[in-house]
């Protein structure tokens, strides 16, 4: 699914990630832990094509395509979605008028056929109920005036009409309560297939309670410094990060 | 002109940037005395529309061009503009569309303007304007029927002159200002609407202008009457084809409510805007300003996309008690674009309200800038105003200017006003693409979301063509 050989990427002229191997099979959950600055959300941006980051060494390969030579939209249509962190408001745009736009260009991409208005209302609908948001918010602009834990989820409603193959859900879990958690978890493990893969990004632990990852990484100074199973994810909760420093 | 001479003649940068080669009956450049008879003559005007218009010109002599707008261009040179242009083949003007030169309609069609079935099936009446003289007008029976009357203003002279002699330039007088003034000495047709007491008028009524000879100006000249309790949507809009030179436009729209009536006008203004290096385009300085008697309502929408330089300020003077005035404006601007508009909203009745919503976009190097006036005078008991004045900002060359006039002369008026500036933003856009959307599909979905309390005050399918035509002015904001 996604290939990742030596990756270097700066932002502003600052090196964040120095050399960054990683490899996710289909179907596969990675967990990428760290400490703050180590890197965890620039990765994210990088795959993603955020502009200002800039990739001064190295590969990233999805569905064996080259994913640094293409438009950030490109990739989108290619199959890679991110979760954002903090996502942006975006006044008078209705959810529903940006989503049914999003799935329209994806689709097209797709080479597949248009959603009537109908079937898409009805997909919309939906997701709406999966992930616990009112249907009002399919007519509310794009994430104005949402709380914390609504913006989350209206990501994963996104994810989920868009039905990704790649994706990336940068600290989806910050910010929520324990309730909202859950269902985040849900939605997730609800759309885990055997062509479709995660990489979460997290501070904590307490995710993986809810989706077993197959691997764990850990992220430090902007190279994966240890990989292993979710029993890694336990042992940094007890212990932090500083031992793996030394490691490192 | 054959069919494949039209279909060669039409240019991708801008869709309407054709000309048809119809052979006018034009008046040399210039302007004076004789130019005026010559006018009035050729439309056979009664004596006293003559002595109005010399009048005009008259202290159009005596009047400075405005300097105070926040726009700056070459002096317009007004002895080389001809005043007056007729397609040749209208002269004796037709009496059905079957009897209309065929290649003009080829023109309307070209620009999607309905005036056979199409305007049947969407149930629009057109008064469609080819430079000065009126063409066609689509649905008099039935608006007949409902006692409502449109047809062209020089038609309104002599079938209907004392409406035209009470109402003409009651609203915005002769010597109003320096392009009103202009505009009274020459204008050469538009459109006159009178609604009878308590009529609701039973279809939209729509104009298109188009400006077509090269060096013309266009001096349209609008008179909406709504009589007591009556009711009336107008529709205008407009498209010229590609000049290099600027052509001047200076209208002049009166509207009179009467007591209870309600007047809903709305704009569309796609002129050619000039090039990417504001070469060519027109310059549309006009003057709109409505009448609201007691009880009633005038309501302005537009949407300004178009034209070089944009002079306007759709004003509503609410002189009956209890009347009603509201401003709803999109105006964008793009590459070297100028807009310096806005509204006026004189409160002179008790409890009058009035409600002005201002969406500027700025794109390119371009420069937006509203100026409103919000006046209460002594005797506006009550009175209230709310403004809302945001502006979007597209890139880091243009400019968002905004130029809030108040003054309250009476203690018991309230008035607000809320301004914003914001900017379409990297992360909305980064946003957009990351979901799949293209960078101009998501400025231009932005900009709709930003003005979507305006599009919502047009006629549908106007709103349909504002958020298209957003996106076609749009082009190229990006990248």
């Amino acid at each position: 699914m996604l290939k990742i050989d030596n990756l270097h990427a700066s932002v502003e002229n600052k090196a964040i990630l120095k050399g960054l191997d990683l490899a996710v099979g289909a179907g596969e959950v990675h967990a990428i832990m760290g400490p703050n600055g180590s890197g965890k959300s620039t990765l994210g941006h990088v795959l993603a094509g955020r502009p200002g980051y800039t990739v001064t060494a190295g590969s990233a390969q999805l569905l064996g395509q080259d994913l640094l030579t293409l438009d950030t939209e490109e990739r989108a249509h290619l199959g890679l979605f991110l979760a954002y962190q903090y996502p942006v408001e975006i006044p008078g745009v209705s959810n529903m008028e940006f989503l049914k736009a999003s799935v329209d260009a994806v689709r097209e991409h797709r080479n597949e056929p248009a959603l009537d208005s109908v079937s898409f209302m009805k997909q919309a609908r939906e997701a709406c109920k999966a992930v616990n948001l009112d249907q009002a918010f399919l007519k509310r602009g794009v994430n104005e005036g949402f709380s914390g834990g609504e913006k989350k989820r209206n990501e994963l409603m996104q994810m989920m009409l868009l039905a990704p193959k790649l994706c990336i859900m940068d600290e989806t879990d910050s910010g929520l309560d324990i309730d909202a958690l859950q269902v985040v978890a849900d939605g997730i493990n609800a759309m885990r297939s055997p062509d479709r893969s995660f990489i979460l990004v997290t501070h904590y632990q307490r995710l993986l309670n809810f989706i077993k990852p197959d691997r764990v990484h850990v992220l430090s100074g902007g190279r994966i410094v240890k990989s292993g199973d979710h029993s890694l994810a336990l042992e940094l909760e007890e212990r932090g990060y500083a031992w793996l420093e030394d490691v490192a | 002109m054959s069919q494949e001479h039209i279909e060669h003649a039409i240019r991708k940068e801008y869709a309407a940037g054709f000309t048809t080669d119809i052979e006018s009956d034009t008046l040399p450049p210039g302007l004076n005395e004789d130019t005026i008879r010559f006018i009035s003559g050729r439309k056979n005007e009664p004596e006293w529309l003559l002595e109005w218009r010399l009048q005009a010109y008259r202290d159009w002599l005596q009047m400075a061009e405005p300097a105070w707008a926040h726009v700056n261009y070459p002096p317009v040179k007004f002895n080389e503009i001809s005043y007056f242009s007729s397609p040749k083949a209208m002269k004796d003007r037709p009496q059905s569309l079957d009897e209309v030169d065929p290649q003009l309609i080829e023109t309307y069609n070209k620009l999607g303007i309905p005036l056979h079935e199409q305007a049947a099936l969407a149930g629009v009446a057109v008064d469609a304007v080819f430079d000065s003289v009126s063409v066609t007008t689509t649905f008099r029976e039935k608006l007949w029927e409902a006692g409502v009357i449109f047809c062209s203003i020089s038609e309104a002279v002599h079938d209907y002159p004392e409406l035209i002699k009470k109402y003409l330039g009651s609203v915005v007088p002769r010597k109003d200002n320096f392009y009103a003034a202009l505009n009274s000495a020459v204008f050469s047709d538009g459109s006159f609407v009178y609604i009878p007491k308590g009529v609701r008028c039973p279809m939209e009524l729509s104009t298109y202008f188009r400006i077509n000879e090269a060096n013309t100006g266009q001096f349209e000249r609008t008179l909406i009457v709504a009589d007591e309790g009556s009711h009336v949507s107008y529709l205008e809009g407009c498209t010229a084809p590609m000049r290099d030179e600027n052509q001047l436009h200076a209208a002049v729209v009166e509207l009179v409510a009467l007591d209870g009536a309600e007047i809903k006008y709305s704009t569309v203004q796609n002129w050619y805007p000039g090039d990417a290096e504001g070469k060519g385009g027109i310059y549309n300085f006009v003057t709109k300003r409505g009448v609201a008697h007691r009880d009633s309502k005038i309501s302005w929408t537009q949407v300004e996309t178009g034209s070089a330089i944009t002079w306007k300020y759709p004003s509503c003077i609410l002189r009956g008690d209890n009347s009603v005035g509201e401003f709803y404006s999109v105006a964008l601007t793009n590459n070297a674009q100028q807009a310096d508009t806005g509204t006026k909203m004189i409160h002179l009745g008790k409890n009058t309200r009035s409600t002005i919503i201002s969406k500027g976009i700025s794109a390119g190097k371009s420069s937006n800038a509203y100026r409103g006036l919000v006046r209460m005078s002594p005797r506006a008991e009550g009175a209230r105003n709310y403004t809302q004045c945001d502006s979007l900002l597209i890139g880091d060359r243009c400019a968002a200017h905004t130029f809030p006039y108040i003054e309250s002369r009476n203690p018991s008026a309230v008035i607000e006003h809320e301004a914003t500036t914001s900017k379409v933003s990297d992360d909305q856009l980064y946003l957009c693409q990351q979901r799949g959307l293209d960078a101009e599909k998501a400025v231009s979905m932005i900009v709709n979301g930003f003005c979507k309390e305006v599009f919502r005050e047009l006629p549908m399918e106007f709103a349909m063509e504002a958020g298209k035509l957003l996106e076609v002015s749009l082009e190229g904001s990006v990248g």
